[in-house]
């Protein structure tokens, strides 16, 4: 019972110092605001207008159709023309152009003999007709630049002859569930919930501890009755809130301005984010029981952030990285929530379900708990 | 129990290689104010830390309203008040909403709350201040605002730790009459101070100097004992004076007062005004006094030892 009332004034307290920090409070709406919008906008996996060059030895009405069927994929987008590969080289290297089309003099005859013209595929070793009609020369440092120029590799050539296309039966069918029209913001929207509740609840509370230390109020604290466990649970309590008022921001604005779906029922996606604000929380917590200063919970907030940007599934898929990054991105609360998430709003699943990510972040939030309480010391050494 | 309430043997605490604390012996009687007098660095604060149960002593024993440190910590905190160096409420709260938390955090009932903190801010002198930011009030008022903190729920025993080091010298006054009334009420006070003049108002005192209690005792007590008597000498040429006299193995310390010098001579002379008169470097025309010691005095004698 005292110690609710403790429990209760810690809250209370925090509440009003949060009230009249108005450059935080206003943060608190911000951050998620100002980051939904750039990154909605701005993260696009799909590649569209990469800078390329051309050198055109043959100059002729069918390489200057070439180009421009080429052009008509906005794959990429011609913006200088070069004389011979010599200069085009200088292009790539000064990053002027990140592609150069390089276009021989005898097109027309490669483009004859080029198996899509129909006239049956010849043996691949003959070197006279399986050349291909002209060359890219890329600046394959960026794999995904690299990867978009690839799959131009075998595109159709119909426009170019003017024949009917001729119809290859794929070997499998491809059906696209839960993001059909493949729209990047469908994935990055629920991940950035995982990311920005990262940034924010660990920065947090990590700092309202240190805060209090640095400023003395740690001294006069631990001379009252209140004990280490109220004295954090008092403190996590009103950035719960701060956490859902967020992720109502991301999701609500994901939805209404980049229709990313919200299939799940609004209690999952609570339960979920609940357990991984807690999570991100008691992270702050230990973090705040071993920095000594404000820019040392700092520098250790980011050494979380960081890794839960990359490792956490929210910019590469996580099944794509070796075995021991999967084991460091597993230690990562942020991991775990992207999953969650991701399964609620987009699939449907009931978390109840995915039993590994729940109890792991119910685990997390209670050894974390334990540890920050058993470290922090009511001592000053 | 007896009328004791801190029992202190042979305390110490060391940070690495620094010795802090020393071999402290204490005993601090009910509802005196005891006093620590030392220089900044001579471990006042360190002593008190060890009892109110925040620094675990290196070696030594400690009991604290018949509590044993450190492992009663959690039951003395309720029944003692600590006023720390810097002020440690919070800034971005008024004093009321101060004042409110620490009753909260020692559950007050609710009724009880709203009456202590209305005459805490009554005594205090803080009634129109209350809906002020703790950050913007004067130190005077800060000072009072931690005091009426550390008493908000009426602690048997209270510690303060340099108060009045931020305070114009009529707030100290005021501080000090504040802290006999309390002492009135029965409560049991431990300052630590570096002005002799509040030493003095102490009813008992310990005398700190590196982690070491040179002595202690009423500050009546100290000056009777401390083994050396004063002479003031009035001089023209003192500046030269005080270099000879304080050559002499019998004088402890010579030092300036205005146009006076005050020397301390040792006990084993009886007569220290013929003794002094005696000497060469005086001139027949310099007026010789004896007088009655001050607390400087007390502090220079017993703490001389070790600096030279």
């Amino acid at each position: 019972m005292k110690s609710l009332i403790r429990i209760r004034a810690i809250v209370g307290k925090e509440l009003i110092q949060l009230k009249r920090d108005r450059m935080t409070f206003g943060m608190i709406v911000m951050i998620p605001l100002i980051q939904l919008l750039l990154f909605g906008y701005a993260i696009n996996t799909n590649i569209r207008h990469i800078p390329a060059g051309i050198v055109d030895y043959s100059n002729t009405g069918l390489s200057r159709i070439l180009i421009q069927t080429i052009s008509a994929t906005r794959v990429v987008k011609f913006s200088t023309r070069y004389s011979d590969v010599q200069q085009a080289q200088k292009g790539l290297a000064s990053g002027e152009v990140r592609a150069v089309l390089i276009i021989p003099s005898d097109v027309s005859q490669r483009l004859v003999r080029h198996p899509a013209v129909g006239f049956g595929s010849p043996p691949s070793t003959d070197e006279e007709t399986s050349r291909p009609v002209a060359q890219w020369l890329v600046d394959g440092s960026d794999t995904v630049i690299a990867a978009g120029i690839k799959s131009l590799r075998s595109m159709p050539l119909v426009e170019l002859l003017n024949i009917p296309p001729n119809r290859n039966t794929p070997t499998f069918e491809v059906t696209l569930l839960y993001n059909p029209e493949q729209r990047t913001a469908v994935n990055i929207v629920p991940g950035l919930v995982a990311i920005i509740l990262t940034m924010t609840m660990i920065m947090f509370t990590s700092a309202a501890i240190v805060r209090e230390r640095e400023r003395g109020n740690m001294e006069m604290l631990i001379t009252t009755p209140v004990r280490p466990i109220e004295l954090m649970v008092g403190k996590i309590i009103p950035y719960i809130f701060i956490g859902a008022i967020q992720v109502s921001i991301i999701l609500g604005l994901g939805h209404l301005l980049f229709k990313v779906p919200i299939n799940g029922s609004l209690l999952q996606l609570a339960g979920a984010t609940f357990l991984f604000i807690t999570a991100s929380l008691t992270l702050g917590l230990v973090i705040s029981t071993i920095a000594k200063n404000q820019l040392q919970s700092m520098q250790m907030t980011i050494f979380v952030l960081l890794p839960s940007i990359l490792l956490s599934g929210f910019m590469f898929p996580y099944e794509g990285m070796p075995e021991i990054a999967q084991y460091i991105a597993e230690a990562l609360p942020a991991t775990h929530f992207m999953r969650l998430i991701r399964g609620v709003v987009l699939r449907e699943v009931e978390i109840i379900d995915m039993t590994f990510d729940v109890t792991w972040l119910t685990l997390f939030t209670l050894v974390g708990l334990m540890i920050a309480s058993l470290r922090f010391k009511k001592r000053l050494d | 129990m007896t009328d004791t309430v801190i029992k202190a043997e042979n305390l110490s605490r060391h940070f690495g290689d620094v010795k802090a604390i020393q071999n402290l012996d204490l005993e601090v009687n009910k509802g005196l104010i005891y006093g620590f007098l030392g220089p900044n660095g001579s471990g006042k604060t360190t002593a008190i830390r060890m009892l109110t149960g925040l620094l675990i002593p290196s070696s030594g024993k400690v009991e604290v309203l018949g509590y044993t440190l450190p492992k009663d910590a959690d039951k003395l905190r309720l029944r003692i008040g600590y006023m720390t160096q810097k002020f440690s409420l919070y800034d971005d709260l008024t004093v009321q909403e101060n004042l409110q938390f620490i009753a909260r955090i020692y559950s007050l009932p609710t009724r009880q709350q709203k009456k202590r903190i209305e005459e805490l801010l009554s005594i205090y002198g803080l009634e129109n201040k209350r809906d002020q930011l703790a950050g913007s009030m004067s130190g005077g008022q800060r000072q009072r605002l931690s005091l009426s903190a550390a008493t908000l729920h009426k602690p048997e025993l209270l510690f303060l730790d340099e108060p009045t080091s931020a305070v114009d010298p009529e707030n100290r006054r005021d501080f000090w009459e504040q802290l006999f009334d309390l002492s009135d009420q029965g409560t049991s006070i431990l300052v630590s101070t570096h002005y002799m003049d509040e030493a003095e108002r102490c009813h008992k005192l310990a005398i700190l100097e590196t982690g070491i209690k040179r002595a202690d005792g009423s500050p009546d007590e100290l000056m009777n004992n401390m083994g050396a008597q004063v002479v003031e000498i009035a001089s023209s040429s003192l500046r030269r004076l005080k270099q000879q006299l304080i050559a002499l193995p019998e004088v402890i310390s010579a030092a300036q007062l205005g146009a006076r010098l005050r020397v301390l001579v040792k006990d084993s002379i009886t007569d220290p005004v013929s003794f002094l008169s005696q000497q060469a470097s005086i001139n027949a025309d310099d007026q010789l006094t004896q007088v009655r010691p001050s607390l400087e005095d007390v502090f220079v004698t017993s703490t001389g030892a070790s600096r030279q």
